[in-house]
């Protein structure tokens, strides 16, 4: 096995464009897991964590942020979590602190895994991955066509992803997870929802219930138009209940260890009303303030 | 591959090294170290924490090679000589410590907390403490040993 350590972004594509086989590391807690337990033997590990700049975030200038794959959880929670909520909620619930003081979004995108906290929120909050490669340069995957299926993304094997970019939040956002213990578990299932009050949009995102990731764009649609976007009326419980049975038919979700089918779907329909409640509430207190 | 890198203030050229080796092996087998445990290898139970460049992370879980050039800490660098640091005599005035395999995970993640926020609640302690595993004492001990070390005024150290 060889170490590559390159020490600018430049080294590393060029490291990943002739050794497409090698694994890129970052916070190394899914990578590590699979040497130590012998499931993976590659041939190259494709440490990026000596890049400089790709542990940094900045607000870019059409206003959006962009955030640098090396940032860790620790670092998304502590110095993102007023701009970016939902994801923040989610960061929390990955792992314990040791985790999250290396763990990255860039590396649960890499994985890819159905389970992944942060891919939830991300599809809620539409954000976009920043994916290079050096013959053919920088590509913006959204992140509704970046996951693919089990483990598997929109990424080329020579590209790496460098930045994320998600919009700070014009409205609430939440996230909620089904785990068997308050810590250190992966999601039985998950759901991310994001309000967009300025264009009167709602996102979600549907996690560990189906092969990918994905949105539930009907239930999207739907409380688009049934919200109260003044924030004058209570949340009515019907339109909460109608949310949350679309938010659960657009799960696939499969019988395993952690859950059955049926659980994952139901706890879905939960989990949407729940986080759109708590969402439409927060909506409706700040639209009190500003009348 | 040659690794270096910077131990409890020592600097340490470990040769020999294995490209998918973590730092939890190079501290334990290389540089001689045994304090942090190796016990699931999956980040899953915390006894191998330590600290890298002032944070706690797993060992088991940082490649060798990723600590090139950077600052490690364990539990042998928290105590000053003989003159153990306030979490680690908490503990031991407590009887946080049975079997002691869960201890110097505990600690190095105690002390951090501590290092951070001065006066936690139990909810942040327990928090702070739940990618630790112990499967001795029932942590209603650990948690009051953190207390203990809060009561008598640990600080950043
Ligand atoms: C004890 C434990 C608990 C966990 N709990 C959770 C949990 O609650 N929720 C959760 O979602 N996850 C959890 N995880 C999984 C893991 O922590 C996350 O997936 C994390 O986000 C991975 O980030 P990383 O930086 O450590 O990635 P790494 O392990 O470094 O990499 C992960 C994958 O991404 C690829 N990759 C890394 N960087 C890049 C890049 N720049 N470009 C392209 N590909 C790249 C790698 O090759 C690899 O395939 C847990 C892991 C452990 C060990
Ligand atoms: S040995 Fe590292 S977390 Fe268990
Ligand atoms: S004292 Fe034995 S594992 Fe904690």
């Amino acid at each position: 096995m060889d170490f590559l350590r390159p020490a600018t972004w430049e080294e590393a594509l060029a490291a990943k464009a002739e050794r497409p086989g090698a694994v890129p590391l970052l916070g190394g807690t899914d990578v590590m897991v699979e040497i130590n337990l012998d499931a993976r033997r590659p041939a190259a590990l494709l440490d990026l964590t000596a890049v400089p700049g790709l542990n940094a975030w900045e607000h870019a200038a059409d206003g959006r942020l962009r955030v640098g794959a090396g940032v860790t959880y620790a670092r998304l929670i502590a110095e993102l979590g007023d701009v970016l909520p939902g994801l923040a909620q989610a960061a929390r619930t990955v792992g314990s602190p040791q985790i999250r003081n290396r763990g990255t979004v860039a590396g649960n995108l890499g994985a890819a895994s159905p389970a992944g906290d942060s891919h939830p929120p991300l599809l809620a909050g539409d954000a976009v991955v920043e994916a290079e490669s050096a013959a053919r340069g920088t590509r913006m995957i959204p992140a509704c066509a970046f996951y693919l299926g089990v483990k598997r993304s929109a990424l080329a094997p020579d590209e790496l992803i460098r930045a994320f970019w998600a919009a700070p939040a014009s409205g609430p956002q939440y996230f909620s997870k089904v785990g068997t213990r308050n810590a250190m578990v992966i999601a039985v299932c998950s759901f991310a929802i994001a309000l967009h009050p300025r264009e009167r949009r709602v996102g979600t995102g549907v996690g560990s219930a189906a092969p990918t990731p994905r949105r539930a764009q009907e239930a999207e649609r739907f409380l688009a138009g049934e919200l109260d976007w003044t924030g004058g009326a209570p949340l009515d419980a019907r339109v909460a209940a109608r949310f949350g049975e679309l938010a659960a038919r657009a799960a696939a979700p499969i019988d395993d260890v952690r859950g059955t089918a049926d659980y994952r779907r139901h706890a879905i329909a939960v989990m949407a009303r729940r986080t759109l409640t708590w969402a439409y509430d927060d909506y409706r207190k700040k639209a009190a303030e500003c009348a | 591959m040659r690794v270096n890198l910077t131990v409890n203030g020592r600097r340490e050229a470990v040769d020999g090294v294995w490209e998918g080796e973590s730092l939890l092996y190079v501290l334990r087998e290389r540089v001689g170290l045994p304090g942090a445990k190796n016990a699931c290898e999956q980040g899953e139970c915390g006894s191998c924490t330590v600290y890298l460049d002032g944070m706690p992370v797993c060992a088991c879980l940082v490649a060798a090679g990723q600590a090139e050039g950077r600052e490690v800490r364990t539990i042998e660098g928290l105590a000053d000589g003989d003159r153990l640091d306030p979490v680690q005599r908490a503990f031991l005035d407590r009887g946080a410590v049975q079997c002691g395999f869960c201890t110097p995970g505990l600690i190095v993640q105690a002390h951090d907390l501590l290092s951070r926020v001065p006066d936690p609640t139990d909810a942040e302690i327990r928090e702070a403490l739940a990618g630790n595993l112990c499967r001795c004492t029932g942590y209603e001990k650990i948690i009051e040993a953190v207390r203990l070390a809060v009561a008598r005024g640990a600080g950043p150290a």
